[in-house]
């Protein structure tokens, strides 16, 4: 079938910047870099997604652990989480990712705290599952209100061949209490997608049918999946469901106790917001109990008003009344943010690198303020995510998948978005080069970004950001002289 | 309209509310518990529990072996940090590093996955060599490693070979290798071992005279603002030196409308064959230039000089006296003058920080700067945790203490970490914290007065281009300990006559 003449353009721009690689990573980066067909006419526009990254070619890709520790079971309050293996995971991953939470730090909550078994060679040498045991009763003793603890396993204990599942079965029977064992080392997988996934896996293992507290429950008993609270983001979603007259039984993980994993199953309802890393509990549920669920987007005014109805429609007429009477009561103050901040930024063009959920679904948020997503791309995304990308974007639009920092470059130098949005390791790059740019993953430790609070700092902080004057003042090196030289003459 | 983002929006009725709905579904603590326990942690009953534990360690002040790796391959031209093993590390080393400099951090991992800890690292290690060269054309890649190629045994040396033999890098590349797993040491043996490294592959014909030249070694210091201070000390001075890892310019690259992943700047790999031939090699810090040091000795047959970390006047004297000894020049004019500005701003400003009693956390030639400086102000260390100190530090540290009646009350703790520090700051509390940017916990558990100073500095801007180092870098950090004191005066003395306007 004959392809758009975007769709052509934008692969010429693919083949220019793929070409300087050497031929077996180009041939193999070529399969994951495509210019977008909404249609999903053009089969050979499809990118490949979720395989190892390149050695040597700079990867923004983390690792399992990062996926378990750092995403989805860090969050998790009231457990101390055990970064098992030695110092470095878990002091990089330290309270970078600001699951917000509330409760008394070092007493009955532990977020922002750094748990290490500190493994020295010693520990390699013979193995670290004594160890282990020892730290068990170690927090017992001087974290009596932990409600469990969870072992976050690093590379190495999966290479000496510790047993850790033994280690927390004894232990779990002894303190009474869930000690969770989790193989998210490192080295597993391609990204922190499978660590996702094995996450999953140890909470349906190891917290379902294990820790579950007495609930009441009712016909409107709803979780949130998938929602980190960063900056804020479960807390202002949490606050339009129950507006809603929805009641939510769990908050999965942003804020979350071991209760709350544990009683989900006792609700009616899953709305799930990240994808990518809470899928398999979800379907989990929906098979073994018959849960359904439900994605949802809480980005911006339009697809909070969608999610609010598609929601809504599920439940009987009072939440759909609840539901119209909230949009009815937002739509004015959003539409006084849209007033406020769409004149500044109308026209002006996205290019997004992130995870596995914000690329498609902030983009309505960037619609919301008049701006167009020009290339997007995923960290760890799979199929999944990607058809669903596609017919959110525009023609000839970049597909990216496992982007390299040169190949973003690249196309912010050819396609000159007025923003973009990505990770800590790629913000500085984009200040030296005078191209605004906001960190997707914290939020630029700003926030909430979710929910109709959240669209508010959310427009704010683009507008800021775009139209600051402080880009206007950079200039290269020797271009003064030059101008100098030039009014001289 | 008021944009509410999340420092104000959580405390509005709605939220509070909301929280108090949610609880139903926590399963939580009572609050009569939290608070009993709580004031438990802070007992001498659980200081001594807390003081047994021997497996766990919690919140520690270190970070591991490949980021020290990093730092020192960042501090030469063109010099690509290469890390063999496991992704996610090289994610989190240059994350950390760019949220403490604000500056972005090439490295490249070798990505290794499953199949790697079945077969060996080789495979990653010659495509991973072949791609970094191909794309980003670099002058020396830096090999260091993490855990997982530690346990399963890659041969290094071997692997470079066989890349080299096999035409994927260029054979008279430069590339240096060091073996950093994160457990053994910390960043600062990481960073020790890849220099080590980098010299032994570039050290070049050894002359029969010296050339009259100086190294210095900076040593893992989280401050560009040092590095630059150092220099133009020595040049104060009017000595020849070079600098071996000069990342200050690396770490600190201007705005200019371009990226580039190697920033002007960086010590040039042809001056690093020369330092062979230097009257000597002077590094600012101890714990970060052991096995560097040895090195330097043994195959360079060069005077070593370690420390001192040069923070205060005392050490800073003694640093540039051992320069003044090496090179034969003497302490400048202009330092002169610097040492006595600093002097004066100290003789300004004791009364506001005689006597208080200090708590530090921090690296090892930090934390004993910190001490000699403190000691020089008159102020009493109290409590002083090093996560990655040694006896030998240990050692070192209380000879210092000992030197002078204000280090009578402290107490050195090595391989201790903050949750120790805790429950030393509660049952022995303190003036003034000293420390990283993760002491801000401290902070605010214990209400005690916090001036950030060390690695990391997460949360407040630009610390790093100052020094804290040198008779200036001693005005400097007087300038923050001082103040740092009097806005918590004023902030007590809101409400009552003793809100002064003259301090």
């Amino acid at each position: 079938m004959s392809t758009s003449s975007k769709i052509n353009q934008t692969q010429k721009l693919i083949d220019e910047v793929l070409s300087v690689y050497p031929e077996k990573t180009r041939v193999e980066r070529e399969l994951h870099v495509r210019p977008n067909d909404p249609t999903s006419d053009c089969s050979s526009c499809a990118v490949k997604s979720n395989v190892k990254s390149r050695p040597g070619v700079m990867t923004v890709r983390g690792c399992a652990y990062a996926g378990s520790k750092g995403v989805v079971w860090g969050p998790v309050k009231d457990m101390i989480h055990i970064s098992h293996g030695p110092v470095g995971c878990g002091a990089y991953s330290n309270w970078s990712r600001r699951n917000y939470y509330n409760g008394e730090t070092g007493v009955d909550s532990f977020g922002t705290m750094h748990f290490t078994s500190d493994f020295q060679e010693r520990d390699i040498v013979y193995g670290g599952d004594k160890k282990l045991g020892v730290i068990i009763d170690e927090l017992d003793g001087l974290f009596p209100l932990a409600k469990g603890v969870s072992i976050q396993s690093e590379c190495p204990v999966g290479l000496i061949g510790d047993d850790i599942e033994q280690v927390a079965k004894a232990k779990t029977t002894e303190h009474g209490k869930p000690i969770v064992p989790v193989r998210c080392e490192g080295f597993r997988g391609v990204s922190q997608s499978l660590g996702h996934h094995i996450a999953n896996d140890a909470i349906r293992d190891h917290v379902f049918e294990k820790a579950a507290t007495e609930i009441e429950t009712t016909p409107y008993d709803i979780t949130i999946i998938g929602d980190y609270n960063i900056g804020g983001d479960a807390w202002s979603s949490r606050k339009i469901l129950e507006a809603m007259g929805l009641r939510v039984i769990a908050q999965w993980t942003g804020d979350a106790t071991l209760a709350e994993l544990a009683n989900a199953p006792k609700a009616k309802l899953n709305l799930i917001h990240c994808y990518r890393s809470m899928n398999y509990i979800c379907r989990y549920m929906e098979e073994t109990w018959g849960i359904p669920w439900e994605e949802y987007n809480f980005f911006g005014p339009t697809k909070i008003y969608e999610s609010i109805r598609s929601i809504a429609a599920l439940f009987d007429d009072t939440i759909k009344a609840n539901a119209e009477a909230l949009i009815e009561k937002m739509k004015p103050e959003m539409d006084a943010i849209i007033a406020r901040y769409k004149p500044a930024l109308e026209g002006k063009t996205v290019m997004l690198y992130v995870g596995g959920l914000r690329p498609r679904h902030v983009i309505g948020a960037y619609e919301d303020l008049g701006m167009e997503v020009i290339a997007a791309g995923y960290e760890f995304g799979h199929n999944d995510e990607y058809k669903r990308t596609y017919p959110l974007l525009p023609e000839g639009a970049v597909i990216m998948d496992d982007a390299t920092p040169y190949e973003m470059e690249k196309f912010t130098r050819a396609l000159k978005p007025d923003l973009v949005g990505s990770g800590i390791k790629e913000k500085y790059a984009y200040h030296k080069m005078g191209v605004p740019f906001r960190q997707m993953h914290s939020w630029d430790y700003s926030g909430p970004y979710h929910g109709f609070d959240g669209f508010s700092v959310f427009a704010r902080d683009m507008d800021m950001t775009v139209n600051s004057p402080v880009w206007g003042l950079i200039r290269k090196p020797g271009a003064a002289s030059a101008a100098t030289a030039r009014a001289a003459s | 309209m008021q944009t509410k983002d999340h420092n104000t929006l959580f405390s509005e009725p709605e939220y509070v509310e909301q929280f108090e709905r949610k609880k139903e579904f926590e399963n939580g603590s009572s609050p009569e518990e939290i608070a009993r326990v709580s004031a438990w942690t802070q007992t001498q009953e659980y200081r001594e529990l807390n003081f047994a534990r021997e497996g766990i360690v919690i919140n520690p002040c270190k970070a591991c072996q490949p980021l020290g790796a990093v730092l020192a391959s960042l501090g030469f031209e063109k010099t690509l940090p290469f890390v063999q093993g496991s992704q996610g590390c090289t994610a989190y080393f240059r994350s950390y590093f760019s949220r403490h400099f604000k500056e972005p951090i090439a490295t490249v991992s070798s990505s290794m996955t499953e199949d790697a800890a079945v077969f060996g690292g080789l495979s990653n290690m010659i495509e991973g060599l072949e791609n970094a060269h191909a794309l980003y054309k670099p002058d020396m890649i830096a090999v260091s490693t993490t855990c997982m190629a530690e346990v399963i045994g890659d041969d290094l040396r071997a692997y470079i070979k066989t890349a080299k033999d096999k035409g994927v890098v260029p054979s008279d590349m430069p590339i240096p290798f060091s073996h950093t797993p994160s457990f053994a040491g910390s960043h600062l043996t990481g960073y020790d071992v890849m220099m080590k490294g980098i010299l032994g592959e570039l050290t070049g014909q050894k002359a029969e005279t010296s050339d009259g030249t100086l190294n210095i070694i900076p040593g893992f210091d989280g401050y560009s603002g040092n590095l630059r201070e150092i220099k133009r000390m020595l040049t104060s001075m009017g000595v020849d030196y070079r600098m071996l890892g000069d990342y200050s310019d690396v770490v600190d690259a201007p705005a200019t409308g371009e990226y580039d992943m190697y920033p002007a700047g960086g010590t040039k790999l042809s001056e690093v064959r020369q330092a062979v031939n230097a009257v000597g090699t002077v590094a600012l810090q101890r714990w970060s230039s052991v096995k560097t040091g040895e090195f330097i000795t043994k195959e360079w047959g060069q005077e070593f000089v370690a420390g001192p970390f040069p923070i205060g006047i005392t050490a800073t004297d003694g640093l540039l006296s051992e320069i003044t000894e090496l090179t034969g020049k003497p302490i400048s004019d202009e330092l002169e003058l610097e040492r006595g500005r600093a002097v004066d701003a100290m003789v300004d400003s004791h009364p506001y920080v005689h006597g208080k009693r200090v708590a530090l956390v921090g690296d090892p030639d930090v934390v004993l700067g910190l001490i000699s400086f403190l000691l020089e102000i008159g102020a009493r260390p109290v409590h002083v945790v090093v996560t990655n100190g040694d006896k030998k530090f240990k050692k070192a540290a209380e000879a210092l203490l000992a030197s002078s009646p204000f280090g009578a009350d402290a107490t050195v703790w090595i391989k201790k970490d903050m949750w120790h520090l805790r429950s030393l700051m509660f049952t022995e509390p303190v003036d003034l914290l000293l420390g990283p940017s993760n002491a801000k916990f401290l902070w605010r558990d214990t209400g005690t007065t916090f001036v950030r100073v060390g690695f990391p500095l997460f949360d407040r801007h630009h610390l790093h281009k100052r020094p804290i180092i040198g008779y200036n870098g001693a005005t400097n950090l007087l300038t923050d300990i001082v103040n740092t004191v009097l806005d918590e005066m004023d902030r007590a003395s809101m409400d009552s006559a003793s809100f002064d306007l003259v301090r």
